[in-house]
């Protein structure tokens, strides 16, 4: 069921900034939906809005068709699992859990029964009767998903619930989330700044910048087809292009002319028209690097430039090349056993090639998005927030 | 295993100090007093050879049940009271803005600036016939020209009242300052009204700040003496008064401190018996407060 739980031009501020600026989109029954962007993008602020903690200053939200903007928190469908967990420390794991059904004035037997399932689902019968304080960061948040979940919410509200975990265990949880999610088939609302838990947990993102929706999409759509620098800066790695258009080409292809950098060919899916101002992102995994220069062939960009820096990470290198004015990142993966190669080293003459279909032309470009990008640079001088 | 050996010796030397400060003053003096207790009096005011079970015979006095009685009432009374206005006051101060919050801290103890007896007085003069508050009251009709607002116990209810609610503010603010206000939410998003978050989370939230503030008003208003003494009548006496009056006017002190020994055992067995039960109930503070203790 599409439309689900739809925003309706909603905004609020807070004194005068203004936290959200009259934000529209719909979510679908079922789906996994994940508001993701810096802190201060409004992403918490819709979820508060949704829960009830937040009067929206305009707009409207209605779940299943129901206008629930004005209604208190008790008396919405929605649970919340919070980013601390907010687990009632004077209570056991069992009573923590039951605290819902309680307020709901369910019969002990339903109760005792719906927790006994909950403490199944997220493995945890054995801690059944431990305090808040006598169990892990990763069993906190099980709980915290349990004690909403008993509640048969129509919408799971998640405030970076994965955030106060290391690395490993978000892995595991991110996993686990989704398998929980498959079993009780509730529509998740996931807030997040990390794009890695986004696009590995989402049907859908809503990549949020400054109190506005600036893409909605599939995590690949977002990822692959960024419509503006923000989206393709925030989300992954890129190299930005300013250009011209100077010829249209019959295919889908035109060619730029690139300030400071060779001319390229890139896709045209914008329709742009000769002359046009044109905005490019193109991905570091997207370029193929090599000693030798590659074959020549109609759709393919070929560059020549000076690896300046490079950064192994294993199943990857990181290179960062020098060419004309242009300083682009560049991802290798490596599908090959390395030790047996000769491996490209700083100072090196490389070719950099990409295919013309794999770069990307930007609805809306501005240029202090580029400092979201994370060089090496800048890395030294300043560690860039996570 | 040197290092917790060393620990130790650190605390002890720490705690040490104060260990013998409670012990000359305040051990050893209640244990004076309850031998006290059962020596027998003399004529002169002094205190006789031998041992007795004679002065604790004394305490079956017919007019001691009632004193007993309204000096339980008064204190359970003004306790309840302390508390209700105290919790909305420490939950309201903890909520307040930074600035505001100072300055109502502020208020809260600016009585502590003068002295307590002169503060007492002060209620002495405002409820007197001719007093401010008295000629406000009857010139508004809420009260009659020839009622006595003085010299009865809820004078002495509401001057203990005042005397304490300072007392019951400060551990109540203290616990809702370090509350986690988003349990609260949590609560609300699992369908709690606002008064069953309040009752079922907040509260539970901040008991020992509760329980702190109970025994800060309580004790100090079952031994009250001076507020009775002042602005209470005949009719408004408590053990105090009269293990003051046994002291001082009829200068048995025997039986003074019979009486101060059931009032301190009074005060001390639920106490204990309250303590040992929570630290049963509570495993882990009882670790802590043991390691803090030694």
């Amino acid at each position: 069921m599409t439309d689900f739980l739809v925003f309706e031009g909603v905004s609020k501020s807070y004194g005068d900034i203004r936290a959200v600026d009259s934000v529209s989109f719909s979510i679908n029954k079922g789906e996994i939906f994940s508001l993701l962007g810096p802190s201060g993008c409004g992403k918490t602020t819709l979820l508060r809005c949704c829960a009830g903690f937040e009067d929206p200053d305009a707009g409207r939200i209605i779940l299943d068709g129901r206008d629930i903007t004005g209604l208190p928190p008790h008396e919405r469908k929605v649970n919340t699992v919070f980013q601390n967990y907010a687990l009632f420390p004077h209570l056991t794991i069992r009573d923590n859990i039951a605290f819902g059904p309680r307020m709901a004035r369910w019969t002990k037997g339903e109760i005792d029964k719906e927790v006994a399932r909950m403490l199944e689902l997220i493995q945890m019968e054995d801690y059944a009767d431990r305090k808040v304080t006598e169990i892990s960061g990763g069993q906190k948040q099980r709980v915290a998903i349990a004690r909403a979940l008993i509640n048969r919410p129509q919408v799971l509200l998640l405030d970076e619930p994965l955030a106060a975990l290391d690395l490993k265990l978000r892995q595991r949880m991110l996993v686990e989330l989704d398998a929980i999610h498959d079993e009780v088939g509730i529509t998740f609302v996931y807030v997040t700044h990390d794009q890695s838990e986004a696009m590995g947990i989402s049907d859908r993102i809503a990549a949020m910048n400054r109190g506005h929706i600036e893409q909605i999409g599939k995590p690949a759509e977002i990822y692959e087809a960024p419509r503006s620098s923000f989206v393709a800066a925030f989300i992954g790695d890129t190299n930005f292009f300013d250009g011209s258009v100077t010829d249209v080409m019959d295919g889908p292809y035109c060619r730029l002319k690139i300030e400071g950098f060779p001319d390229v060919l890139a896709w045209n899916d914008k329709g742009v028209q000769t002359g046009n101002a044109v905005h490019l992102s193109l991905r570091p995994e997207k370029f193929n690097i090599s000693r030798e220069q590659p074959d020549v062939l109609p759709n393919r960009n070929v560059v020549q430039g000076v690896v300046e820096d490079i950064i192994y990470l294993g199943s990857h290198t990181k290179y960062w090349v020098r060419v004309e004015d242009y300083r682009l990142g560049v991802h290798q993966q490596h599908s090959r056993y390395l030790l047996d190669t000769r491996p490209i080293t700083w100072g090196e003459k490389v070719y950099l090639s990409w295919f013309a279909d794999d770069s990307c032309m930007l609805e809306r470009y501005k240029a202090e998005d580029e400092n979201l990008l994370v060089l090496p640079d800048t890395e030294e001088t300043e560690p860039v927030e996570a | 295993m040197k290092r917790a050996a060393q620990k130790k010796l650190h605390e002890t030397l720490i705690s040490g100090p104060s260990f013998i400060w409670l012990l000359i003053f305040f051990i050893i003096p209640t244990m004076i007093v309850f031998a006290i207790a059962f020596k027998p009096a003399t004529p002169f005011g002094g205190i006789g050879d031998g041992w007795t079970l004679h002065t604790l015979m004394d305490l079956r006095n017919p007019n001691y049940p009632a004193i007993i009685g309204r000096t339980i009432w008064l204190s359970v009374v003004s306790t309840a009271i302390c508390l209700l206005l105290a919790v909305p006051c420490g939950y309201c101060i903890a909520r307040a803005p930074k600035r505001s919050r100072e300055v109502l801290l502020l208020l809260v103890i600016i009585p502590f600036w003068t002295n307590f007896l002169i503060r007492i007085f002060a209620w002495k003069v405002l409820l007197h016939p001719e007093g401010m508050l008295k000629q406000a009251l009857v010139f508004l009709h809420l009260c009659s020209p020839d009622a006595t607002l003085l010299y009865n116990p809820v004078t002495v209810l509401l001057v203990i009242i005042y005397t304490y609610l300072p007392f019951a503010i400060l551990p109540v603010y203290a616990a809702a300052e370090k509350f986690d206000y988003s349990l609260i939410e949590a609560a609300r998003d699992l369908g709690a009204s606002q008064l069953r978050a309040f009752t079922r989370i907040f509260l539970p939230g901040i008991s020992r700040g509760v329980w702190t503030a109970v025994l800060m008003v309580f004790i100090p208003a079952l031994g009250s003496y001076v507020i009775p003494d002042i602005v209470g009548g005949p009719g408004s006496e408590m053990i105090g008064n009269k293990i003051a009056q046994r002291t001082f006017v009829d200068r048995n002190l025997p039986h003074a401190s019979a009486l101060a020994a059931l009032l301190t055992l009074a005060v001390m067995v639920p106490l204990m018996i309250t303590l040992v039960h929570h630290y049963r109930q509570a495993p882990v503070a009882h670790k802590k407060g043991k390691g803090a203790a030694q």
